[in-house]
């Protein structure tokens, strides 16, 4: 038999039996309790099927940092603006980013402008524009979490064994676990629990969180993204929670094993090394950041290619920052739907289609 | 960002395979992923990797698991 994947983990009537059992989980408690998701596919997932509306009152979902484009800092976009004005250069990326305002532009101003910015699907097709211009530069604009940092290295090494000599990374790869313990810390926040990423995982494996759950006492569960998963996924924070019980879990067994993608995380150390980097709205968090290893030097678009790049400057009275700490709600951001719509954006929160302030505006009103 | 689409095999060159889902064919690389696999499996897509295979007896295991609790008639 074969599993339709897109449709049977969307059952209503499952969603629904997760929401009963939930209730029921909760019922008598009085305190109420906090799980965040630090991923923007869930983001979404959890606006685009009302996931919110289905958990009785004291069960709270809040989004974290889990946009990688809405993490990035404007002086990183301001680079890659600097680089898009220089001639014999294309920049490639993924599509969120060209939208995205910089400190005075965008790409999208830019490329508008004259610039040659190019939506590609996989870091690969920047490689094989490479080498279909051998007389430009070709700049991959390498933004993502684990998920995406490997694709992007394995471009590196792709590249590297073809010599193709004019593909360039201009990379700012962040790893999740890092903000998680530090906003796990946050007396602010209160967070009872993490949804935690499901393809990140697919790469680092569950076992990334064994510190959160098991020193720091943050239940974490490993949660796919379809309705049923997520509502299973909440069921059993809530269980742990309940129970007294902290510990990882995979609800997305599917998918994710405890040891992740060895393969994966080998490419990741081959081509990146640890560095610590800056997150909008957290600061610099120390290891967080991947950066490419001095062996692959020559594909390090930042190293090779000087520029000008202007001094960044945020965005006043934009509040993503404090969204992407779960700290502030879209809806109390006075520019939300106001001067800052996803036809207008002032923030990457509004841009990116993942990013929790564009879910919460096409979903959430 | 990290959506990843549980796409199928159906052929296989080296590390270079074209996977399929409701039609839609898209070329992808084996490069970063640690499992073997074979025309037929579905694997998730991201990027243009496949970045991990489907287990699809979990995936039926949880399917039940979802059933029995909460029975169904018609799936």
């Amino acid at each position: 038999m074969t599993v339709n994947y897109m449709n049977e983990f969307r059952d209503r009537r499952v969603v629904l039996g997760f929401a009963e059992r939930i209730k029921e989980l909760v019922a008598g408690r009085t305190e109420p309790m906090t799980f965040m998701e630090v991923c923007g596919t869930h983001t979404m997932a959890i606006y685009q099927y009302g996931i919110r509306s289905l958990l009785p009152q004291g069960v709270q979902l809040i989004s974290g940092p889990g946009c990688p484009v809405c993490v990035t800092p404007n002086g990183y976009i301001d680079r890659a603006i600097a680089l898009c004005r220089l001639p014999d250069t294309i920049i490639t990326t993924f599509g969120d980013m060209v939208r995205v305002p910089g400190s005075s532009s965008s790409l999208m101003e830019e490329r508008a402008r004259g610039a040659d910015v190019r939506i590609v699907y996989s870091p690969l097709d920047a490689v094989a524009l490479a080498e279909k211009n051998p007389d430009k530069k070709v700049i991959f604009l390498g933004v993502g979490f684990e998920t995406t940092a490997p694709a992007i290295a394995g471009s590196i090494i792709t590249a590297s064994n073809g010599g193709v000599a004019n593909y360039l990374v201009l990379a700012s790869h962040k790893t999740i676990p890092f903000p998680m313990e530090v906003l796990s810390s946050d007396p602010e926040l209160s967070i009872d629990g993490y949804i935690c990423p499901a393809h990140v995982s697919a790469i680092i494996g569950a076992d990334a969180y064994r510190t959160l759950a098991e020193k720091r006492g943050v239940p974490c569960v490993v949660t796919g993204f379809e309705p049923t998963d997520v509502m299973q996924g909440v069921e059993m924070l809530v269980r742990q929670v309940v129970e007294g019980r902290s510990s990882v879990e995979i609800q997305y067994g599917r998918v994710v094993k405890w040891e992740g993608n060895k393969k994966a995380q080998q490419v990741l150390a081959e081509v990146f090394s640890v560095c610590d980097t800056e997150w909008r709205g957290i600061g610099v968090i120390p290891g967080s950041g991947l950066r490419i290893a001095d062996k692959y030097a020559a594909f390090d678009a930042e190293k090779m290619i000087a520029v000008n790049v202007e001094e960044p400057r945020e965005h006043k009275g934009c509040q993503c920052g404090e969204v992407l700490k779960g700290k502030v709600s879209p809806f109390d951001c006075p520019l939300f739907a106001k001067a800052c719509t996803p036809e207008a954006p002032v923030g990457a929160c509004m841009v990116s289609s993942e990013g929790t302030c564009a879910a919460a505006y096409k979903y959430g009103r | 960002m990290c959506l990843g689409i549980p796409m199928q095999i159906k052929s296989i060159d080296g590390t270079d395979i074209v996977a399929e889902i409701d039609g839609v064919k898209r070329n992808a690389s084996l490069m970063i992923l640690d499992e073997e696999v074979q025309v037929g499996d579905y694997v998730i897509v991201h990027a243009g990797f496949a970045i991990s295979k489907l287990d699809e007896k979990e995936a039926l295991e949880t399917l039940d698991l979802m059933r029995q609790a909460f029975p169904i008639e018609d799936i």
